[in-house]
Parts: C-alpha cells; sequence; structure tokens
C-alpha cells in the first residue's frame, strides 16, 4: 500500500521551474533515499510535501495514505503523519524542550483520538525515549535548539520523530554536519523506527548516510525530475562516478 | 455613560415593587455627574471619614486643578472630559443571573481557554450561587489566620475607621498629591482598594490576593493601594485577576504606595486584563495607574512583576526609591500591545542609598497596529557610591504595521556606580513559525510558544498558579495576529 504518492508535481519558486513533473511512490515498510547535486530542488521537494508558504504545488498530486495533501496546510499535515527532520532545525528562544514535544505530541494524539499524556506519563515516555537517542536530560530542559552543536540538533530532531511515530518521515540532509559516532546515534535512532507500517524518505547529497541507513529504493534527483531509480547499488555508483555521469547519460 | 443610565432604569423598574423609597436611597447614593469640592465632600462624608483625610482630599483636588494633563508620552487618545464622569455610585451589584447559559458565550469560551473552574467562571460572570462559595469561606479562614500573625489586609477605607493612625502616616507619604496629575485626582476621589500591614519580624504565610475579594464590592475606576511591611518581613501581593475585565468606566487612575523597611520584601505582581477596545481601538479601557516603592529600610527589596495585555491605553510606570543602604528594586514586565491598543509602561529606579541595586527586565510585544514603548528612567544619585542598575529591554514585533519604542532615561551622578542598559528587537520568523507548524501545532499555539519562550524571564518571577494563567492569557491575546 502507498503511504506517498507523488504525482508529477510541478513547482516555481520565484518564477522559477524547480520541481518539473516529479513523481514518486513509497509503500508501507520502505525506505526510499533521494540523492541529487546542489541545486536539483532536493529541499523544495521536502518543503512541498510539509506544506511551506511559498512552495505549493502549480500542478500535480500528493497523497498521505490516500489522502490528498493539496488542501491541507502544514500543521494538518503534521498531526496527519508527516514529518520532517529539518536540514537546519530553527532555534525557539525560551521555548523549553520538554514542553515543545509535548504540545507537539498532544496535538498528534488529539488528531488520533487518543487522550493526551499527562505532565508525568509524558516526561517519563520522553525520557525513555531520549535515552537510546543519547539525549541527556538536561539537553530536554533547554530551549529548543538554542545553543545545540550540529550532532544535538539533529538527534533531537531524531528524537522527535520517536515521540510523534509519523506514518511518513522525510530527513533532509539528516548526515549534514555530523562526525562519524554522531552519524551513528541518528542512524540507529532511524533505523530503531523503521516498521511496516511507516515509510521513511532519506535527502542526502552524500552515500554515506545510506550506509547506516539502508535505503530499500534509490532515486537521482537532478533539475526537478527523478532521473534514475535503483536499489541501494545505485548509491555506490553516484560514490564512484559522481552525479556527473548519471545525469549525462540520462 | 450609558450603562449608568440602565443601571438607574433598572433600579427603577425594580424599585415599584418595593415600598419603602428604594430608588430615593439609591439615587442618593450616586453622586451627580462631574467633579467639584462638593463632590470631593460628598465622597468623604459618605465614606464617613475623619476630618484629616477630607483635607488632605482637598487639597489633591485644588493641586489638582492647577496642573495639566501630561502629555509626553507616546498614547494618542481624546482629551477627557473630566466633568463627563461619576465619581461616586454605590457598590454596584452585578445583574443576576440564573445559569451559565445566559452568559455572553464569547466571555465563556475565553474562561475556558484560560482554564478556570466552572465554580469560579459563574462568580466572575455574575451568575448567582447559592451554595456557599468555596473562596468566600475559604477567604473566611484565611483572614483569621492572618489576624493571628497580625496582619492586617482589608479594605482602604476600612482601614481608615480601625487604623487611622497607620493610614495617616502613610498614605501619600510615597507618592505625594502633587506627584503627578492622576495621582492627584485619585486623591482626590478614590473610592477604595487594599490595605495591608505586615508587623515586625512577620512573613506572610500566603500569597495575598486581591482574588479573594472577588465578591466584595468593585473598588471602582479610582483605586488605591497602600502596603506597609515593617522590619524583618516578606509579603507577596497579586493584583488582577487574568479574566478579562470588563467596566463601563472609561478612565481607570489607580495608586498604589509600597513601603518597606529594614530587611523588608514586598514582592507585587500584577495580572491585567481591563477590555482593550475592539479592532479599531473603539471603547475600551484608559488605564493610567501610579506606583511606586519607597525602601526605606536596610536591605530592603521591593520586587514588581506586572503582565499588561488589557486597556486600550496603558500609562504606568511601577517605580522603586531605594533610600536605604543595600535596598534593591526590580521591575519585571511584559507588556502586550494587539490591534488599536497604546503602552507606555517602563519604570523608574531612583538610586539614593549606597549599594543599592535594581534590575529592570522588559518584554514588549506589539502585533497588529499596536504601539508599545517601554519607558524607563535610572538615577544614580551623588551619595548612591556603589550602586548598580542591570537594563534589558527585548521587543518583539508580530507583523509590520506595529511599533515598538525603547525610551531610557540615565543619570548618573556619581562615577561610583555601573549602569549596564541592553535592547535587542525581534521578530517571529517565517522560520520559527514553519517549523512549530511541521511539528503539529496549529499558528496559534506556535506563536503563543514563541511569545511565551521570549517573556519566560519575566513569567517565572510569577507566582507559579498565576504564571499558567497569564501564559495563557498572552496567547489569547494575540489570537488572530499571526496568518
Amino acid at each position: 500500500m502507498s503511504l506517498l504518492e507523488i504525482k508529477n508535481a510541478k513547482l516555481k519558486v520565484d518564477n522559477k521551474d524547480i520541481l518539473k513533473g516529479l513523481s514518486l511512490s513509497v509503500n508501507s515498510g520502505e525506505v526510499h533515499a533521494i540523492m541529487g547535486p546542489n541545486g536539483s530542488g532536493k529541499s523544495t521537494l521536502s518543503y512541498m510535501l510539509a506544506g511551506r508558504d511559498g512552495y505549493e504545488l502549480e500542478s500535480g498530486k500528493v497523497f498521505l495514505d490516500g489522502q490528498s495533501l493539496s488542501d491541507m496546510e502544514a500543521d494538518e499535515r503534521a498531526r496527519s503523519g508527516l514529518f520532517l527532520a529539518f536540514q537546519y532545525p530553527v532555534e525557539l528562544p525560551g521555548v523549553g524542550g520538554m514542553s515543545f514535544l509535548r504540545e507537539a505530541v498532544n496535538s498528534r494524539r488529539k488528531f488520533l483520538g487518543e487522550e493526551e499524556l499527562d505532565h508525568l506519563a509524558f516526561v517519563k515516555e520522553a525520557r525513555k525515549v531520549a535515552s537510546k537517542m543519547f539525549v541527556k536530560d538536561e539537553m530536554l530542559k533547554r530551549a529548543v535548539n538554542v545553543g545545540f552543536s550540529g550532532g544535538e540538533k539533529k538527534r533531537f530532531e531524531i528524537l522527535q520523530m520517536a515521540m510523534l511515530k509519523p506514518k511518513v518521515s522525510i530527513l533532509d540532509e539528516t548526515d549534514s554536519g555530523l562526525d562519524v559516532d554522531a552519524l551513528k546515534i541518528v542512524s540507529d535512532g532511524v533505523n530503531e523506527q523503521r516498521t511496516n507500517d511507516n515509510a521513511i524518505v532519506v535527502i542526502t547529497h552524500y552515500q554515506r548516510l545510506l550506509d547506516y541507513i539502508v535505503p530499500d529504493f534509490v532515486h537521482i534527483l537532478s533539475d526537478g525530475i527523478i532521473i534514475k531509480s535503483g536499489g541501494p547499488e545505485l548509491a555506490l555508483e553516484v560514490e564512484k562516478n559522481g552525479y556527473a555521469g548519471l545525469i549525462n547519460a540520462a | 455613560m450609558v450603562a449608568t443610565q440602565e443601571t438607574i432604569d433598572k433600579v427603577k423598574e425594580v424599585s415599584s415593587t418595593y415600598k419603602y423609597g428604594f430608588v430615593t436611597d439609591l439615587e442618593a447614593d450616586k453622586a451627580p455627574l462631574g467633579l467639584s469640592e462638593d463632590i470631593v465632600k460628598f465622597i468623604s462624608h459618605k465614606k464617613k471619614e475623619p476630618k484629616w483625610l477630607l483635607e488632605w482630599r482637598l487639597k489633591a483636588y485644588k493641586k489638582w486643578l492647577s496642573m495639566e494633563a501630561p502629555d509626553w508620552a507616546m498614547v494618542d487618545f481624546p482629551k477627557i472630559n473630566f466633568q463627563d464622569i461619576y465619581y461616586y455610585s454605590a457598590p454596584k451589584t452585578k445583574p443576576k443571573l440564573n445559569s451559565l447559559d445566559e452568559v455572553d458565550p464569547e466571555l465563556l469560551r475565553t474562561y475556558e481557554k484560560l482554564g478556570i473552574p466552572i465554580k469560579e467562571q459563574k462568580v466572575l460572570a455574575g451568575v448567582a450561587v447559592d451554595y456557599v462559595f468555596d473562596s468566600v469561606s475559604v477567604a473566611t479562614t484565611f483572614r483569621k489566620k492572618l489576624a493571628k500573625e497580625g496582619i492586617i489586609f482589608c479594605p482602604i477605607s476600612e482601614a481608615v475607621q480601625s487604623h487611622p493612625d497607620l493610614v495617616k502616616k502613610y498614605i501619600g507619604s510615597v507618592i505625594p498629591i502633587s506627584d503627578n496629575y492622576y495621582a492627584a485626582l485619585n486623591s482626590a476621589v478614590f473610592t477604595d482598594g487594599s490595605f495591608v500591614y505586615i508587623p515586625k519580624g512577620v512573613k506572610c504565610p500566603m500569597e495575598l490576593s486581591t482574588y479573594f475579594r472577588i465578591n466584595e464590592q468593585n473598588s471602582g475606576q479610582f483605586e488605591r493601594t497602600l502596603i506597609i511591611a515593617e522590619d524583618n518581613t516578606y509579603v507577596s501581593y497579586l493584583e488582577g485577576c487574568t479574566a478579562p475585565q470588563r467596566d463601563e468606566n472609561q478612565l481607570h487612575a489607580a495608586v498604589v504606595e509600597l513601603v518597606a523597611m529594614n530587611n523588608a520584601e514586598i514582592k507585587y505582581s500584577t495580572v491585567q486584563n481591563w477590555y482593550p477596545g475592539d479592532k479599531d481601538g473603539k471603547g475600551g479601557i484608559y488605564n493610567f495607574v501610579t506606583k511606586r516603592g519607597n525602601c526605606l529600610g536596610q536591605k530592603s527589596k521591593i520586587s514588581w512583576t506586572q503582565v499588561e495585555t488589557g486597556s486600550a491605553i496603558t500609562w504606568k510606570y511601577p517605580s522603586c526609591v531605594l533610600k536605604g543602604d543595600d535596598s534593591v528594586g526590580e521591575f519585571y514586565s511584559v507588556a502586550v500591545a494587539n490591534n488599536a491598543q497604546q503602552a507606555d509602561t517602563g519604570t523608574k529606579m531612583i538610586h539614593i542609598g549606597k549599594n543599592t541595586k535594581s534590575t529592570i527586565i522588559s518584554k514588549g510585544i506589539s502585533a497588529g497596529k499596536a504601539q508599545n514603548t517601554y519607558r524607563g528612567q535610572v538615577q544614580i544619585q551623588k551619595n548612591a557610591r556603589g550602586s548598580r542598575n542591570f537594563t534589558q529591554c527585548d521587543s518583539l514585533l508580530i507583523g509590520d504595521k506595529c511599533g515598538a519604542h525603547t525610551v531610557p532615561y540615565i543619570n548618573q551622578f556619581t562615577p561610583y556606580a555601573r549602569v549596564e542598559h541592553e535592547a535587542t528587537t525581534s521578530k517571529i520568523s517565517e522560520d520559527q513559525l514553519f517549523y512549530c507548524l511541521q511539528r503539529g501545532l496549529d499558528t496559534e499555539q506556535a506563536t503563543s510558544l514563541i511569545v511565551n519562550g521570549f517573556c519566560k524571564e519575566v513569567m517565572k518571577e510569577l507566582p507559579m498558579e498565576f504564571a499558567v494563567e497569564a501564559q495563557k492569557l498572552i496567547g489569547i491575546s494575540l489570537e488572530g495576529s499571526v496568518g
């Protein structure tokens, strides 16, 4: 069953064509990697999916678990189970990590018709998940992303993903700014969340992340469309020959 | 003053069923429109005040006549016609409703969002409650407990009768009648307010709150409060209510005086949520308040915390006069102005004694087409060696039609002191909003979260139960300002 379906998506940003008829189908239980050079439209794709203002489709359709996203605002999409791990997580001065997490989780639970967690139950759950991600209590007390290191920011993103239990997660350049140790922790966190009921789309420049989060499918994005799809071996080909060879061949 | 006419009509209507000249009595309980020496005498007479207080009022009235309304604040409003105001009317009983179903649904929604318990909602909205309301019995118990400690906490009109010496000694001692236009007016016509006296060595065992007087008479538009803390004492006083307050009186000119002796600490917290007027600024309260505390004793401390979200116009500068050596003054403020609201608020820290310290943290939030001004004075006098001040003024803008202004005045008359001033202006960024939305928060939740994060340093100064309500209140005040 297809959890995420993108059909012939076209989109302009500042009057420039960025997505030029992109199609992609992601089934539950699958991990897809989207690779592409700078400027190929990777971040635009993630903003379009998440419903950021200014990234509305010009034509084409997107479905999340069979439901069209075109009339849904960013927050509705999130509550419906779409998660975006940001390339550059945003600082929220004065907003405590724990209370931010709680608001987010309760919004999702409310949407699902589940009871909102009270403070104690929530803190217990959050601590449990956080410890797996090597996120210390002290970090949850700090303001969201303020003064976090690159690794801490990404760990906090994945912690949120784990708490929100989304249907579809999009990881936008999650490997950027991570050293090898941090990359491993973050990848372990992601892998732990792979189930038969959800799907993950990993957007990345480099093959190295895919050594840790092994995808079922790899797609090459170039100039706003997917020019080639294949298995994990496609990523190795990129690593070996660069994007240029693939793009020229296409 | 349409509503007043309504009251009279209603009373007339009801009074036809009463035989004993109810109307006449009630009519006599209302002073005629306008202000004159006779009105001042009328008020004093109605309150059965001693002669010295009447004379004090009259002196204030004469002073007021010779003064001009201040025009230096960054607020703009039509000239007030002081002869078009009633300065005394009998305590108003709110119209009794039979159930919450009769209450304005908009008001109920706000109560709900604030998380005010049903029982309390009923009292606030004026619904007849036929069982003994909890807070009344609680208040009685508390009052007994306070009396046991020797603490006096009562309406100031009561204190004038029961403790005239204390009132006489301290009223106007912090804010003299000639201090400013609105303080002079208040001194002439004040109707009621709170009086607190903490005897030597007593730490007040609970937060004193106007909430406990919720069922008592409305203090009216010219409120006057006096708090005296003797040597080695502590008291925390909460003023106001997060629930929206409507009032038919447009002008409110209150005076609050605090006196702290050696080693005494007074913490005064306010949440102000008067009617701000509609989107275009029609209606709404003019809130012209004078608040000041005297740190008379050594090592005394006065701390003001305010969350100002209501009123069409706010003109308010809670201040500290640091006379005692090593005394401390603090001012923590959140001022929210949305739509057509105008706020000009800040503080004065006057350092007179040696090694005095003051801290000012001001957070101004502007949205809609509101104007929000921080105005603060730090004065270090010649003998205030070793004194320090730290000021931080942060402004947050929501939208592109509002304004934030910071006007600091620093006068330093000794080189042996340190004054620091920091100021920032920021906007809620699109990135921040999108990040929150992507986590499933709606625009209003997101705004509220970001704004409350911005005010955190001030909110943590509020007593716990107040802080939770105040946070929600800030969110509600900014509804519809983003997106």
